[in-house]
């Protein structure tokens, strides 16, 4: 049996900067709070090959699943937690604008 | 060290150029991911978490102060103000733009240095002894060789598409500084006969099946050495894996096929490809070698020195951990630990940089190496010119005396920066380094190395360290598994996984009780860690690892 589709942002890496976009309607946005959610799994399917097609602007294009119980979104795996935030050992990347 | 012919500065700016090209053909949209991908690769480029990163080589991990000070200038103009020291002696921007990168390639190429071969399925930077040319235990300086593998090695046409990467190492002292036993090919500088030549060994590799190096020939000449060596990727690049990723190195070829298969298909191709090397190789050595000649070494007081070593304690512990034997009296070889405790391993600010940069022409013939260890060694310091060398260093915070302790740790980028990281590996280095700090235990404790790796493909050398840390992913929680045993040396082995994995704030209690059970079992304070471990085997310490009832399954 298929897994139910959990919601889901799209992400991926910008092609010249190398950091972490999120898709936003057609915008790809540098951070999780300001990515668009997709609950429905055909919609998510769709966008994510619209987005997928976008070579131009990034690379390595996927669909990651969140957390929208809380008043913010959380990542759900520890990977792309550090994705959204940057490293650990210096506030560097997402840390310096935020 | 080597001194780039036209030919060399040539082939640099002529390839250079093309990945410009690249670049901008990926830019405006003529080049898919997927085609551009191997072109950046081959020139060093990765793209990982957060960011791109650029991988440069630092050849057998020898650098002058000008190359040292290009480094730090691409740090601040490119990059955040550091670079970060790899275990193949290289070094790493994490934040480099994809525009910028054939600028960052152009600056290097002023000060002869690149970033070819540091990724993909090529044959890799070629490493070294990091003592090399200075240490008392020494053969031959291991360089020249490094050299001409290394150009041997670059742009070959029929090594670009190998069935996985290939690591080199070198060294000619009889002590293994070099974890010879842990690459594709070992070579090993030894005499016979009054005769200069190679042992080869081959199929070593740590990651997911770590395997210990076999003798592939026990002598080789010095005019037979690269034919053998081509003969090897040779028969490696044909007969190796390309079905799957998992078992593409040469240690799997070599496991699954017998070190004496391997021999007889050498032979084979040796006996084809012989009569192709004319010896042009060898002029080519000798001028090399004429690079590598010696400084010329002074005599001087040691009066400063001795002043310094009986009145104060400082100088006197960095002066017993960070030196080693030269082989020229009244020389010193100085390690420069980038180990200070709380920082990230491996990593120096581009100010930092410059210091070593400025030391190394003040006091150590302008020359630098990094060590696989993730450190910085001036080779050639006059024992005279120590105290003030230590001073320097001290105001940089780059006089942590901790060479070969337990907070002297290699710890690979991990998730903090990789892609193909399971967890992260430099929060646990700096915990550990700052709670043995704390405890004051560290110099006690002796000689002890801990390695740390973000994933199974063990970046972070964790097989063989004393202790090894590996961090995985278990169902979505990071997890440390231990190693005990492991050794990297000429008496190299694996270590045994010491039992089920720790959490994240499991894993420093866990190595404390690891290091203080230690030191209840060592039979004697000059007994150490190592040395216990071998004498009592895995049970005491797996006692002390998991005591009763407390017990962190994963």
């Amino acid at each position: 049996m298929a897994k139910s589709f959990k919601p889901s942002v799209i992400t991926a890496n910008a092609l010249l900067e190398g950091d972490v976009v999120y898709l936003q309607g057609d915008v790809w946005v540098r951070t999780l709070e300001a990515a668009e959610i997709l609950t429905d799994e055909a919609d998510a399917e769709i966008r994510l090959l619209e987005a997928s097609a976008r070579v131009e602007e990034v690379v390595g294009v996927y669909l990651s699943a969140v957390d929208t119980t809380g008043d913010t979104t959380k990542t759900t795996h520890f990977r792309e937690a550090f994705r959204a935030t940057g490293p650990s050992n210096y506030a560097h990347g997402k840390q310096e604008s935020a | 060290m080597y001194a780039y012919t036209d030919f060399d500065a040539n082939f640099l700016n002529e390839r250079n150029a093309q990945f410009r090209s690249q670049v901008e053909r990926r830019i405006d949209g003529s080049l898919t991911e997927d085609e551009f991908k191997p072109l950046r690769l081959m020139n060093g480029l990765y793209l990982q978490l957060h960011a791109y990163m650029l991988r440069v080589a630092i050849p057998y991990g020898t650098l002058n102060g000008a190359q040292m000070h290009k480094l730090a200038d691409i740090a601040d103009k490119w990059d955040k103000g550091y670079g970060h020291f790899t275990t193949r002696q290289n070094i790493q921007y994490n934040w480099p733009e994809l525009r910028d990168v054939p600028d960052m390639l152009d600056a290097l190429a002023e000060v002869n240095m690149h970033a070819i071969q540091t990724s993909g399925n090529t044959i890799r930077n070629v490493t070294a002894d990091h003592f090399a040319g200075a240490a008392a235990d020494e053969i031959a300086d291991p360089r020249p060789v490094a050299e001409l593998i290394r150009q041997w090695t670059t742009d070959h046409p029929e090594f670009q598409f190998l069935p996985r990467k290939f690591k080199i190492a070198v060294s000619g002292a009889a002590h293994d500084r070099a974890v010879l036993k842990a690459h594709d090919i070992g070579l090993q500088i030894v005499e016979r006969d009054g005769e200069r030549g190679y042992e080869v060994i081959i199929g070593g590799g740590l990651g997911r099946t770590p395997m210990i190096g076999k003798v592939l020939y026990d002598f080789v000449s010095s005019e037979d050495l690269l034919p053998t060596l081509e003969a090897v990727v040779s028969v490696y690049n044909l007969l190796g894996r390309r079905d799957n990723k998992y078992k593409a190195r040469i240690k799997i070829t070599v496991h699954e096929n017998g070190i004496e298969d391997i021999r007889a298909r050498v032979d084979a191709r040796y006996a084809l490809i012989r009569p192709q090397f004319t010896g042009v190789d060898q002029q080519m050595l000798s001028r090399i070698e004429a690079d590598f000649a010696q400084p010329s070494f002074q005599t001087k007081s040691l009066a400063a020195f001795e002043s310094a070593y009986t009145n104060d304690p400082v100088f006197r512990a960095w002066a017993d951990t960070n030196l080693a034997d030269h082989r020229e009296t009244g020389y010193a070889i100085v390690s420069i630990s980038l180990k200070a405790h709380g920082a990230t391993p491996g990593d120096a600010t581009s100010e930092q940089m410059r210091v070593m940069a400025e030391l190394a022409k003040t006091y150590g013939h302008d020359e630098l190496r990094i060590s696989h260890e993730q450190n910085v060694i001036l080779p050639h310091v006059h024992r005279a010119d120590l105290p003030a060398l230590h001073a320097a260093l001290k105001a940089a915070a780059l006089g942590t005396a901790n060479i070969g302790l337990i907070s002297d740790i290699i710890a690979c980028p991990g998730m903090d920066y990789c892609a193909l990281a399971t967890a992260r590996s430099i929060p646990i280095a700096q915990e550990i380094a700052t709670r043995f700090d704390a405890l004051k235990l560290e110099h006690e404790v002796g000689p002890l190395k801990i390695k740390i790796s973000g994933c199974i493909n063990a970046c972070g050398h964790h097989h063989v360290g004393h202790i090894g840390i590996l961090g995985l992913d278990r169902a979505g929680v990071e997890n440390y598994q231990i190693t005990l045993g492991g050794d990297g040396t000429e008496d190299a082995a694996i270590g045994e996984r010491a039992g089920p994995g720790f959490s994240a704030d499991g894993i420093i209690p866990a190595i404390e009780r690891l290091v203080m059970g230690y030191l209840d079992l060592r039979s004697e304070p000059s007994e150490t860690f190592l040395q216990t471990y071998r004498r009592l085997g895995l049970a005491p310490f797996k006692a002390v690892l998991y005591p009763e009832g407390k017990a962190n399954a994963a």
